[in-house]
């Protein structure tokens, strides 16, 4: 994996960006950080939980969202 | 990337809100879908992290732009709409000492790009200001702390614009010494401005406010005469400040101009009457010019006593440069304006005065600078009698004060040259502005440069390098908040003014001030463009320090070696709909506004109410395919994936909140509940009356007179139907966010048809691009199950091509040492959660709090909102610290979901986790007693009691570390298994395959495409080749699993191969991928006839081209859901509808003229797999829906020959199809697996699949730590998820190897080896083969790292033997007795 974008070194990082805190972009951030990588995780509004934070309950176990 | 401001610091945020409290601005609440508001500053909802507050601002409001001196409008405006007028003033005190005086005599630009105009009218910005400055006594404001200094300034001219630079020094400290040459402070503000406009007493406070701040001012002395710039540097002052204003009149340059006494510049006139050198005018006055002084100085001569005052000007009046107020004034109190009119002559006799003469002008197009040009009508001259002649057309300023020794430039229009940024003179230290350096203009115009020039001032003083040039400043930009649709249209206030009769002989003020309803009336009309207002309330509020209005967007640059985009979807927004009137009526809701409503946390506090009324509906109706399977009103041709589920769950949920028994139908057009549990819900939601109506509603209309909606809808017998609903949700689909394309561009990477991103279902989250990848619903509409798997296999793929440098990026987070509290007396602190409403809605939590405190040895009592939420986490976490507590109680919910939550903060506090006791007081409490708050509160209380009771008796716990082995175990060499080997060893760690069969790949190996025409062999083949070539995985080929032992981490599993050699696998994880088949059904002939088939081998026909599919007029008929959805096996299996419509595309392609007919029950091809649905039906493919009590009846017809009988609603009569082959979509199911279950200790349900650990958020994990699961055996589904499924369980197991060691439970059971008899009856109940028998000592002993902490060995126990720790006999009596105690 060489990175030929100038101005950033070629060297693999072990760290990861994932763009967007919504539910998948969290498991994947959390799967990654237990795995032992650094990970960057962007949002852009103020908080994660993404749609998943605005249901009331979820199917089909009728379970909290939050 | 930016990083956008919070303008708070999370550091110091404690979220108490009070910020938000006294936040002026209110805004719609995105996380309520708008059905509340929320403030500026604001928290995004309750439990959101991270859980501090942050401010929202856009760019600066265009009021506040347009502003000359850059006034905070926005903010005093919000000021006084909360009724804080104080602070409104000291909002303007800001920017300019004299809120009185603008709010009077500003020519108000502001108001002019005043974004209310779009909507009705400009707010009545001026009219506020002044409002505000009337309510507040300027001498009983305090003034502010200032730093003094030592060094002095000194100001020339008191006008507005020295005044101005004097107060901002003297607030930055110095010492400001003001000269002015007329008796009294305040320039043209005292002797140009009339009475009438601006009473003095307004001045003089505002005068008297700036002299408060040390402002030392000395009249009677002049530029010139008593001073010298020379003298004043001489004298040791540091700066000066020349604002002397523009006072000499321009002349006319008429004849006459000069001869007689009573030929007045507007100046002399106005100072002279303020003077009282000037006190009556009689007769016939006439001013000459179309400014302010020109109207003042007429309404002045009125007031004076003039008999008839007119008013001569040479343009029209719209040119004229006085308001319109004061020109309507002027002519309402009977001043005589003659516009297009200019002066020739000014004559009389015997040098008295006896009039003008005039002439008539016509005004030419608007030149280069807009203006239009008055050209002298010949001939049209006339004559206008005069006593008094007053020409006001302009000043300049009088520079005779400056003498050349000053040596300060002077330019050819006779104003002072400066600096344009700085306003520095030539001359370094001596600084001029207003007026002086600009001709006549505007107060504020004044007020701005004496700002600035005590801005510059100070950094000249200071030493700082100044500007040379005018930079051209930052823009300010135009992101301002959106004007609401809806936008109601309200007045703009119309100031009420003295009657005429009281003005003309008074100088009473004109103008008066409005009331204060109407003050906050009007500034409610306020659109907040910016957003927050800058008031900077929440700076006073905030205890914490935590606000910085100065902070800013940072852009940050960081080096990742992988990429996963996960930005997820839009909501379609179905106003582009006009029959479903949503947007146009409260009723009609978005299906995430009908969660919201439904949300404890929501606009309504979980109350089902609907928007229109606030009252209960009894009667709802959902329609579903709202932008989605729709390409006529938008391309959105694709299913969404979710909708149906959510539509039965709301519709379910809703029946559960309404007290009277709500009504609710849901109209769809297929019912697709695909997917694992689905099918059950779907037939219990009918069961509790959920009405599901098979159509498309076409529109929604209005009921007159009602706020109740009416649905017209045809259903497949073809009969109109109306229906009236207190309220329609529209189940609204997913869309790829609008930002999409731009984002895909940045990265380089692929879309597909519909802008979602382009993966192939091979490598289902891997993008075009090498190191990107891509999961959830950006990749395509689907549910959250689905989106956490993708989200796993994206990490599993970073994780593999990142292997080599796993680590180098992270430090471990030091643990703070534990602290030993042994012969510590308990120290309780107890914390009573809300849970929002969940709790506080039912239970009393402050008289549960309060009966704690009486609990013995508890010390802290707190209550919280939510307890789980990040700041009172760190709450938590300080308290302990502080008040040295050593046991925790947490009166709120679930244990199982929050208690390793609570137990981290202990840890983070120094405290052993398990000195922490938890009591659910919502779930078992308030939830279920609900309607009896009294009796919740006390079995609240008592549960606490029981806690505390409980808690008394806590120990810490030991926990103790082991190794774990870095290698997993793949049960099964499918598609998933392999797969799953795979991301295991491209990670770096061992994986073993064990294969039943003597062939890797499973049931795939029948597959030749997918539903995307891939070639799946190929695949295939490729995969086995890959895993056979990599080092770290072995494959054990015709093996089976004989026994598993030993738990997570340390597993050891014996295997067998067909000639009965075992083998011993050490292995620190599992993953079960033991597939699934398809049933070999009983019904429809199969197997009796040799026409009807069932799945793949319809398949090898079409690889075949055989002659049955290809001769004319063949006939196939595909009948679904044989065996699925039915009461043996209720559910779907998902990939068959989407396989038979491939099948019958393949043979059209083949036979274009071929019959086919599909019997189906619903069409559930989810997602993007819709366009093969659609493909199909324009092929000509015929679908005929059947029904589980009408099932299609096959009869042979010959050997070659079969007849289909099947009901079809539409026509409403039997149908009967002469078909050449039937094919069977047969029910998939899971098989030979549930020994491997039983050995995992994984539970199966009752169509025995696979139970994962939690169906949305573990979704390949199992309740037992280390093992996992994949593809089949989970439930019937296509490859491309199979292998997203099997990638997510590579990377849950290898977040599991990377710990390298685990940690045990320090919940373990203990045998007391001197009371055990030996009997070993624990040994017999453990599930989880923790107890072992010591044949020497003859007691059992438990191996802690495989106890799971059950407990049932220490019921069992008949010597009392075994005890659970953290769960003893004296803690649980504990708990007993003090329940039964009351």
């Amino acid at each position: 994996m060489e990175n030929k974008n100038p101005g950033f070194p070629s060297k693999m990082q072990g760290s990861v960006m994932v763009l967007g805190g919504g539910i998948a972009g969290m498991q994947s951030a959390l799967d990654l950080a237990d795995s032992g990588f650094f990970v960057y995780l962007i949002e852009k509004s103020p908080a994660i939980g993404g749609v998943m934070a605005q249901l009331d309950k979820t199917f089909p176990t009728n379970e909290c969202a939050m | 990337m930016q990083k956008k401001a919070r303008y708070i610091d999370p550091d110091k945020c404690t979220a108490c809100g009070d910020c938000a409290k006294v936040c002026p601005v209110d805004l719609p609440n995105e996380y309520d879908e708008k059905l509340s508001t929320r403030k500026a500053t604001y928290k995004p909802y309750a439990q959101a992290i991270p859980g501090s507050y942050l401010i929202e601002k856009k760019d600066i409001a265009p009021c506040r732009q347009a502003c000359p001196a850059h006034l905070n409008v926005q903010a005093y405006v919000a000021m006084i709409k909360v009724g804080k007028f104080k602070e409104s003033v000291e909002v303007i005190l800001r920017d300019a000492p004299f809120p009185g005086t603008l709010g009077r005599v500003c020519p108000h630009r502001c108001e002019k790009s005043c974004r209310r105009l779009n909507v009705d009218d400009a707010i009545a910005i001026r009219e506020l200001k002044r409002f505000a400055a009337d309510q507040v006594d300027l001498r009983e404001l305090p003034v502010p702390d200032v730093t003094p200094r030592e060094e002095r300034v000194a100001i020339i001219g008191s006008g507005p614009s020295g005044l101005t630079a004097a107060y901002f020094l003297a607030l930055d400290g110095y010492k400001v010494k003001v000269f002015e040459a007329m008796p009294e402070p305040g320039g043209m503000l005292r002797y140009g401005i009339p009475e009438y406009r601006l009473p003095r007493t307004v001045l003089d406070q505002e005068i008297d406010y700036i002299k408060r701040l040390g402002v030392e001012i000395a009249t009677n002395t002049a530029l010139g005469k008593d001073i010298t710039i020379d003298d004043l540097l001489d004298e040791g002052y540091k700066a000066v400040y020349l604002a002397i204003g523009a006072w000499k009149p321009y002349k006319l340059n008429i004849h006459g101009e000069d001869k007689y006494e009573n030929v007045v510049g507007v100046v002399d006139f106005l100072k002279k009457v303020h003077l009282r050198e000037t006190t009556k005018v009689s007769g016939k006055v006439v001013v000459i010019g179309g400014g302010h002084s020109a109207i003042d100085a007429a309404r002045v001569a009125l007031r004076l006593g003039a008999d008839d005052v007119n008013i001569i000007y040479r343009r029209s009046r719209e040119e004229m440069l006085a308001e319109k107020e004061e020109v309507d004034a002027a002519l309402e109190e009977g001043i005589k304006i003659h516009f297009q009119v200019a002066p020739l002559r000014i004559s009389g006799s015997n040098g008295k005065l006896e009039g003008i003469e005039c002439i008539r002008t016509r005004l030419t197009e608007p030149d280069t600078t807009g203006r239009r040009k008055p050209i002298p009508i010949v001939g049209s001259e006339f004559f206008i009698e005069a006593n008094l002649i007053i020409p006001a057309i302009g000043q300049e300023p009088d520079l005779t004060s400056l003498s050349p020794k000053d040596g300060i430039e002077v330019s050819k229009w006779n104003l002072v040259v400066v600096n344009p940024a700085t306003l520095q003179t030539n001359r370094p230290g001596v600084f001029a502005g207003g007026d002086v350096i600009t001709g006549p203009a505007t107060v504020i115009e004044a007020v701005e440069a004496g700002k600035r020039a005590a801005y510059y001032i100070g950094e000249y003083i200071q030493g700082k390098e100044l500007p040379t040039e005018l930079g051209e400043g930052e823009a300010m930009g135009d992101d301002w908040l959106d004007i609401p649709e809806d936008e109601e249209k309200k007045e703009r206030v119309h100031p009420p003014l003295l009657e005429v009769s009281k003005r003309v002989n008074t100088f009473d003020e004109v103008n008066l001030c409005i009331d204060e309803e109407a003050a906050k009336e009007e500034a409610s009309r306020c659109l907040d463009c910016g957003v927050c207002c800058e008031c900077y309330q929440c700076v006073e509020a905030c205890k914490a320090e935590a606000i910085n209005h100065f902070d800013q967007d940072q852009e940050v640059k960081i080096e990742v070696g992988s990429i996963i985009l996960s930005p997820g979807f839009d909501e379609f927004d179905p106003s582009i709909i006009d029959t479903y009137l949503y947007g146009k009526h409260p009723n009609v809701v978005t299906s995430t506004e009908f969660e919201r409503i439904l949300s404890a946390s929501g606009p309504w506090q979980g109350h089902l109410v609907r928007p229109s009324d606030e009252k209960e509906p009894k009667k709802i109706a959902w329609l579903q395919c709202v932008g989605s399977r729709d390409i006529h009103h938008c391309a959105n041709g694709y299913c969404s994936a979710v909708c149906c589920m959510y539509a039965i769950k709301e519709a379910v949920i809703a029946k559960e909140h309404s007290k009277n028994g709500l009504e609710t139908t849901i109209f769809f057009m297929d019912m697709r509940t695909y997917g694992k549990d689905f099918e059950k819900y779907y037939d219990k939601a009918k069961e509790e009356g959920v009405r599901f109506v098979r159509c498309r509603v076409h529109s929604v209309s209005r009921i007159p007179g009602s706020d109740d909606l009416e649905i017209a809808y045809v259903m497949e017998d073809g009969i109109r139907r109306e229906e009236r609903f207190d309220m329609v949700v529209l189940s609204v689909g997913l869309e790829p966010s609008k930002s999409v394309p731009e984002l895909a561009e940045k990265f380089g990477i692929e879309l597909d048809n519909y802008n979602f991103a382009a993966t192939s279902s091979f490598k289902p989250v891997e993008t075009s691009v090498p190191g990107i990848q891509v999961c959830g619903a950006f990749q395509g509409p689907k549910d959250i199950p689905y989106s956490v798997m993708e989200a796993s296999a994206a990490a599993c793929s970073a994780a593999c091509q990142l292997a080599p440098v796993r680590g180098t990026r992270v430090k471990e987070v030091p643990k703070p040492e534990e602290r030993d509290i042994s012969g510590e007396p308990p120290r309780i602190g107890v914390f009573v959660c809300n849970c929002g409403i969940n709790i506080g809605g039912v239970v009393r939590v402050p008289e549960v709090a309060e009966y704690a405190k009486s609990l013995p040895n508890v010390v802290y009592v707190q209550e919280n909102l939510f307890s789980c939420s990040q700041d009172a986490q760190e709450k938590l976490r300080q308290v302990i610290e502080e008040n040295k507590l050593n046991r925790i109680v947490v009166a709120a919910c679930s244990p199982r979901t929050h208690e390793p939550l609570f137990q981290e903060t202990l840890i983070s506090a120094g405290l052993n986790k398990y000195l922490f006791e938890m009591t659910n007081i919502r779930d078992q409490d308030s939830w279920v007693h609900s309607n009896d708050p009294d009796a919740a509160t006390e079995k609240a209380k008592d549960l606490v009691r029981m806690a505390v009771a409980k808690a008394n008796l806590l120990e810490p716990l030991p926990e103790s570390e082991i190794d774990i082995a870095p290698s997993g175990l793949v049960i099964g060499g499918g598609i998933a298994g392999m797969v799953a080997a795979l991301g295991l060893a491209e990670q770096g760690y061992e994986a073993h395959i064990v294969e039943k069969k003597d062939v890797l790949g499973g049931h795939a190996r029948k597959i030749r495409w997918t539903w995307k025409d891939e070639d799946v062999q190929q695949y295939l083949n490729d995969l086995i080749e890959k895993v056979n070539n990599n080092e770290k995985i072995t494959v054990h080929l015709s093996s089976e699993v004989k026994d598993v032992s030993g738990f997570i981490g340390n597993f050891v599993t014996t295997i067998e191969n067909d000639k009965g050699e075992r083998k011993e696998i050490e292995h620190g994880v599992a993953i079960i991928a033991t597939g699934a088949h398809s049933i070999k059904p009983d019904e429809y002939l199969y197997g009796k006839h040799p026409r009807v088939y069932r799945w793949h081998d319809i398949d090898n026909l079409i690889a075949e081209k055989s002659d049955i599919i290809t001769k004319k007029d063949a006939t196939a008929v595909f009948i679904q859901c044989v065996g699925s959805r039915e009461p043996e096996r209720p559910y779907c299996s998902k990939i068959c509808c989407t396989h038979s419509i491939e099948s019958a595309i393949k043979l059209k392609d083949i036979n274009p003229d071929m019959n086919i007919f599909v019997l189906y029950r619903d069409i559930r091809t989810y997602g993007p797999r819709e366009d093969l649905y659609h493909e199909a039906r324009a092929r000509g493919v015929i679908f005929v829906r059947y029904s589980l009590d009408r099932k299609p009846v096959v009869e042979a017809n010959g050997d070659d020959k079969l007849k289909v009988t099947v009901y079809d609603p539409i026509l409403d009569s039997e149908v009967s199809i002469d078909a050449d082959l039937v094919n069977l979509a047969t029910a998939i199911y899971p098989r030979d697996h549930e020994e491997i279950a039983q050995m995992f200790k994984v539970p199966l349900n009752s169509e025995k699949f696979l139970v994962e650990a939690h169906m949305k958020l573990r979704p390949v994990d199992f309740a037992t730590e280390g093992v996992f699961l994949c593809g089949l055996v989970h439930y019937p589904k296509p490859i491309d998820e199979s292998i997203a499924q099997a990638m997510a369980a590579a990377s849950r197991a290898a977040t599991v190897l990377a710990q390298k060691r685990i940690t045990t439970s320090g919940v373990v059971a203990y045998i007391d080896e001197n009371t055990c008899v030996g009997c070993q009856g624990c040994l017999e109940v453990c599930p989880f083969g923790a107890i072992t028998y010591d044949e020497e000592k003859h007691v059992c002993r438990v191996i802690p790292a495989l106890c799971k902490g059950c407990g049932g060995c220490s019921a069992t126990c008949p010597s009392s033997s075994v005890v659970l720790r953290g769960y003893t006999p004296k803690q649980i009596f504990a708990q007993i007795d003090e329940v039964l105690a009351y």
